[in-house]
């Protein structure tokens, strides 16, 4: 801004402070209590300065578990998220790299009837056709499997749909220098495109894998086994599950964990970003 | 090296759009040939076709004594120039002129080989390790030059590749493309639509018109002796005079009438065949008002109106006219220096 207004300011930084302390408080709190022993929420009171036990506490929600109050070792399901995230992640994305590709670039019989198609499914996602799905993954005989968690998942318009608005905008120069050189489909595809892409699909990496790590609605309905349980479904239970009183420091503590690999794959993919961002073409 | 055999060529585009109709063009190996025309009248889409980036819809082409009609680019091996350079944005300099060589499967220490020859004899072996984005319009020009150079291919094909670079550049450029040529020997096609650029640069110019050939000739020759009323306005800077016969009155142009080719009722004249003093020979005389004088160095322009019909005339002088702008002035051309032209038919008398 260039105007110099003193409370203007004042007022704008109080409200951006404000905002921030919403957002951050609360996990702040639960970082604190994670960090507690089991006697200091039975007061009532949730501590806001660290405690002493943050080894004991994540060592038992990782390994040991409480199976009395619902709590088994949540490291088999922070596996199973980061598989049926991954799963549905890089799925997402090769699919909708591939289909974007083929409109795009390929004159094919009812190409923009297929588009249309693609572009409808957005406005189907798992929560609407959650019982014929069901149905069918359930006929299909994957329930309780990682393909069941995933697949049903992967189908995306949305990056589908990104993808093609981006190729869109790659000039068709580009195509005909590649074929010139004598680069096939395949090779303009893997040489030229996904080079060119690498900004996109790392924003997408972020957004798909946050997606399929949150998904709850999904894994509480066709996992029944606990060996594919997910984390989000975990801390659910714990939460409602067991006979007594929450385990509250260690639900506090599965909540920070849950939530890490999420932070960890866009400070990995952050990198792939500004690369990505730097380098192409002005 | 190859020469270039096209045959009754056609192109419709979808949609029963017709750009190209009925070209015959026979080019000799290492001949280079200019395609120049208006905006829009196929030049591109014969070039395209030329290099399998379209497809051909009527006639045949031959490159070599291979017919090449259903072949990819890649099979055709010519190499091609892009008006906007379509460099790989993501490659270096060096990955961007070696990547056509590795699709071909050319040995690592050929590729490397070749590569630094071209770069050397296009002056870029300095920016091979950089990215397009960090170089000049007139570096990025070279790299796509030499994109091209380095496949050693049958034939050039260039569409408009100094369109984007501002005037000075573009007289180097044109420079250092024509000694290349001359050097490599290498067929080459090269479409344009600046003035300059086709004059100077091709053994051949081909004039286009709306998707035919209006005209194929040593630049000079064309210029020199259009064929029809298009070329004559389109060939040539400023470009040609052209008088209808029924304005030019008077005894002294009654007279001229009688000398020129039977059929003529378009009279051509060139703003540098104008004379201020009437020859001997048979001649043409305009009356005229100075309408404007622009110098420009050693030779300036003088635009006039003529009286019998209002329409403009240029005329090439050299050093400081005898007249002042609003005044009268007769000027005359020898019946010779006319291009006589039907205007029925749009083609030449003579
Ligand atoms: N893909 C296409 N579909 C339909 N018509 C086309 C297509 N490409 C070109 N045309 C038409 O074909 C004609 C010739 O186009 P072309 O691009 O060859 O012109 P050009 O001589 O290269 O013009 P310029 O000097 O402006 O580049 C034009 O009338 C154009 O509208
Ligand atoms: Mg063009």
């Amino acid at each position: 801004m260039v105007e110099n207004n003193r409370w203007g300011n004042i007022l704008a930084h109080t409200i951006l402070i404000f905002g921030v302390a919403l957002v951050v408080f609360p996990v702040y709190v639960a970082i604190i209590a994670s960090t507690h022993p089991s006697g200091t929420f039975l007061r009532g009171t949730i501590p806001l300065l660290p405690g002493g036990e943050a080894w004991e506490n994540y060592k038992t929600v990782m390994f040991e578990g409480r199976s009395r109050a619902g709590t088994p070792p949540i490291s088999l399901m922070l596996w199973n998220s980061f598989v049926m995230a991954m799963a549905i992640t890089i799925g997402k994305l090769s699919i909708s790299l591939l289909s974007a590709f083929a409109i795009v670039y390929f004159r094919f019989p009812f190409r923009l009837f297929f588009f249309w198609i693609i572009f409808l499914t957005l406005m189907l996602p798992v929560e609407v056709r959650i019982v014929p799905t069901f149905q069918v993954v359930a006929d299909l005989g994957m329930l309780n499997s990682f393909a069941g968690l995933s697949i049903p998942l992967i189908a995306s318009a949305t990056a589908t749909f990104l993808f093609r608005q981006f190729f869109m905008t790659i000039p068709e120069e580009m195509l005909e220098a590649s074929r010139v050189d004598g680069a096939g489909p395949f090779k303009f595809f893997k040489d030229i495109l996904l080079p060119l892409s690498i900004t996109n699909i790392a924003a997408l990496f972020v957004i798909m894998f946050i997606y399929g790590w949150n998904q709850y609605l999904w894994p509480l309905l066709i996992t029944t086994d606990p060996n594919y349980y997910t984390i989000v479904m975990g801390i659910q239970r714990m939460v409602t599950g067991g006979d007594s009183e929450p385990l509250w420091h260690l639900v506090m503590a599965t909540v920070v964990l849950a939530a890490l690999p999420p932070v960890l794959v866009i400070l990995f993919m952050q990198r792939l970003f500004v690369k990505g961002l730097t380098e192409t073409e002005k | 090296m190859a020469s270039i055999k096209i045959n009754n060529l056609g192109k419709v585009y979808a949609g029963d759009v017709r750009a190209v109709e009925d070209i015959n063009l026979d080019i000799a190996d290492g001949e280079f040939i200019v395609l120049v025309g208006p905006s829009g009248c196929g030049k591109s889409t014969l070039l395209r076709m030329i290099a399998g980036l379209e497809t051909i819809t009527e006639g045949d082409l031959f490159i070599g004594d291979k017919r090449v009609n259903g072949l990819e680019p890649a099979e055709r091996d010519i190499a091609m120039v892009f008006q906007n350079y379509a460099l790989y944005p993501h490659m270096t300099v060096y990955n961007n002129l070696a990547y056509g060589l590795k699709n071909r499967g050319f040995p690592k220490d050929e590729i490397e080989k070749r590569v630094q020859e071209t770069a050397k004899m296009l002056e870029i072996e300095q920016f091979l390790d950089r990215k397009p984005r960090a170089l000049s319009g007139g570096q990025r020009q070279r790299v796509a030059m030499g994109r091209a150079l380095v496949r050693e291919p049958a034939a050039f094909l260039l569409d408009e590749p100094l369109s984007n670079l501002d005037a000075k550049l573009r007289v180097q450029m044109r420079l250092e493309i024509k000694q290349l040529q001359r050097r490599l020997k290498t067929t080459s096609l090269y479409v344009t639509h600046d003035q300059l650029e086709a004059m100077t640069l091709g053994d051949r110019l081909v004039v286009l018109n709306q998707g035919n050939i209006e005209q194929v000739g040593s630049p000079i020759d064309v210029y020199n002796r259009p064929e029809s009323l298009f070329v004559a306005e389109f060939i040539g800077s400023p470009s040609m005079n052209l008088f209808s016969q029924a304005d030019l009155d008077g005894p002294t142009n009654e007279n001229a009438a009688k000398h020129l080719p039977e059929g003529t009722d378009i009279l051509g004249l060139r703003p540098d065949q104008l004379l201020f003093e009437a020859p001997d020979t048979p001649h043409i005389r305009l009356d005229c008002k100075v309408a404007l004088y622009e110098p420009a160095g050693a030779e300036s322009h003088l635009y006039l109106i003529l009286n019998s019909n209002g329409q403009h005339v240029t005329m090439r002088v050299h050093g400081e006219p005898p007249v002042h702008e609003g005044g009268d002035i007769s000027i005359y051309a020898p019946v010779s220096a006319v291009h006589p032209f039907n205007s029925t038919s749009g083609r030449r008398t003579d």
